[in-house]
């Protein structure tokens, strides 16, 4: 009797390095940002630590690039949403039932998900998407079109593209694992009823699938809000500011110009946008981690 | 048309659209697979040539050329020692809180998951400048700390939602037999739980091995890992496709086959177990 006790108040440190650890890493560096946020501190100008209040919010705020940074963000989450929340819904419906060679099509479809974010960049942007010897440029001359020159022109859409790729075998991985517990029953109870399979979506699987999209929509939103290895290795932002998001700007103010009080301020701005998606998130799984 | 023909034709018609849509989907990386085995001017070529004398030659370059190894061994290094690390602290922490779990419990786990929702972004100058001052920037040191702190999280969930679906009345047998809690959770968890463990292990060894805000930020020459390696490609002088096909292709395999062979337990990590 006395080992079982002794066993569950060991037991209940056992969580305490890991709280511990997290603590740290979660306030320390946050709070170090925070202050950073208020005070003028250039790496190039040894010494200068002022307090300046809001000003470097201020300056963020009204920096030009700001305003292109923030819409940029939000085109590039949004697009990037729609298109494998739709798509991915399509194809996890389309792949739900058995067909030969099923099991070696899922592993196709997931694949991309897989690819560090450096390796799927430069082959798309190489191998595929290059104006002269790219794959895309010889479709488009063996059907008598100009190529696109992806970068120049639409530089926004290429990125959108290519983030999409990578995560559109997320959206399906997560709905085609959540449409296997669609109950076959009522399925077969709807067909003998007479509905139709576009009855059957609306009515049926798209209830079902309601709480797996929103956990992939918001699990997304989390990760497609930092992204940044995608445009580092392919515009660098460019041309001009045309794919320079949140992420990115706050990079090039920390590490090429060296203006922490502004790369921090905006640090701050990013961490109250993702701690907004993340307040909805939590609600989600708190009450899935309930319902258990 | 009777109801047979018709069974027959949705049939053929889902699997030939989703033989498309995969084709479709994959095809990116066959192209960058067989441009590997590609020379440099048959892959600059246009049209691309289809039909070639497959040749090794780029894998050679980059071996001997790039330092391939040296990049690679920092890939493996990092990912799986942040990974056990991670797997070595969240094992206790999750046998905690899934079977004496208090008042706090569920608050304590939503807590860590919001840790994982900070945009790296966020933190990039301070996290730069500790580096900085500690001597651990473009070490691999630094990148395991960081590493095994932003996976802890997943790992924790992932093992807690495992930890669950053990059946209560088997601890409490063995904790009946006087068995002490390291007995417990060595002896009896652990082989258990042992397929949901791995799981977690691989899908941390994924995140690890494609992070790609912290490796690009943080390292330079010394501890850079693959990720870093393919980015240098995309300056203008790197301009070699069959080679950065072919260093592609060594960086994403092993990762490739994880991810293939773990697909149905990753949804789980996630997700944070709300999808399973």
């Amino acid at each position: 009797m006395s080992q079982l006790s002794r066993n569950a108040r060991a037991a209940r440190f056992l969580v305490a390095p890991s709280v511990l650890l997290l603590l740290a890493w979660m306030t320390v560096p946050l709070a170090m940002t925070l202050y950073f946020s208020t005070i003028r501190f250039n790496l190039t100008i040894p010494g200068m630590r002022n307090f300046v209040g809001f000003d470097n919010y201020i300056f963020f705020f009204t920096d030009p690039s700001f305003f292109a940074g923030m819409s940029n963000t939000l085109v590039l989450v949004g697009s990037t949403l729609l298109i494998t929340v739709i798509l991915g819904t399509l194809i996890a419906v389309l792949i739900d039932n058995p067909f030969p060679g099923r099991s070696l099509v899922r592993i196709l479809l997931i694949s991309p998900f897989f690819i560090m974010p450096t390796v799927n960049a430069l082959v798309w942007k190489n191998l595929l998407m290059n104006p002269v010897s790219g794959f895309f440029a010889f479709l488009a001359n063996s059907v008598g079109m100009t190529p696109i020159d992806w970068f120049t022109n639409v530089p926004m859409l290429s990125i959108i593209i290519i983030v999409s790729w990578q995560w559109l075998p997320f959206a399906i991985l997560i709905l085609m694992t959540a449409m296997q517990s669609l109950d076959q029953e009522q399925l077969e109870a709807a067909r003998m009823d007479g509905a139709g399979p576009i009855a059957i979506f609306r009515h049926i699987t798209l209830p079902h699938l309601a709480r797996p999209l929103a956990v992939v929509v918001m699990i997304e939103t989390i990760f497609l809000l930092s992204i940044f290895a995608e445009i580092f290795t392919t515009t660098g932002g460019g041309p001009g500011t045309q794919t320079t998001n949140l992420a990115y700007l706050i990079y090039t103010q920390a590490l090429l110009q060296y203006d922490v009080g502004m790369a921090s301020a905006g640090g701050i701005v990013a961490v109250v946008l993702a701690n907004i998606v993340a307040f909805f998130l939590i609600r989600v799984v708190g009450k899935s981690l309930a319902g258990e | 048309m009777n109801l047979h023909t018709e069974k027959v034709v949705k049939l053929t018609l889902v699997t030939v659209t989703s033989w498309l849509v995969a084709a479709l989907l994959f095809f990116p990386i066959f192209w960058m697979i067989l441009t590997s085995f590609k020379t440099e001017l048959a892959a600059f070529s246009s049209p691309p040539s289809l039909f070639f004398w497959p040749t090794l030659e780029n894998y050679y370059e980059v071996f001997e050329r790039s330092d391939y190894v040296r990049y690679a061994m920092n890939s493996v290094i990092v990912s799986f020692v942040s990974s056990i690390l991670a797997m070595i602290i969240g094992i206790p922490a999750a046998y905690s809180m899934a079977f004496y779990p208090t008042k706090r419990t569920q608050g304590v786990l939503l807590w860590m998951l919001s840790t994982k929702m900070l945009p790296p972004v966020g933190v990039l100058v301070p996290i730069y400048l500790l580096a900085r001052d500690t001597s651990l920037l473009d070490t691999r040191t630094g990148l395991v700390i960081i590493y095994t702190l932003i996976n802890l999280p997943i790992v924790i969930w992932m093992i807690y939602t495992y930890f669950k679906d053990v059946p209560k009345d088997i601890l409490e047998a063995c904790r009946m037999d006087g068995a002490s809690l390291w007995q417990e959770i060595r002896h009896v968890l652990i082989p258990i739980t042992l397929g949901g463990l791995s799981s977690t292990f691989l899908l941390s060894l994924i995140l690890s091995w494609n992070e790609a805000f912290w490796s690009l930020n943080l390292t330079a020459s010394q501890a850079a890992p693959l990720t870093a390696l393919i980015a240098s490609y995309s300056s203008p002088e790197g301009l070699f496709w069959a080679k950065l096909s072919a260093a592609s292709t060594l960086a994403v395999a092993p990762i490739l086959v994880f991810g293939w062979i773990s697909q149905k337990q990753l949804v789980r990590g996630l997700t944070f177990g709300a999808v399973k």
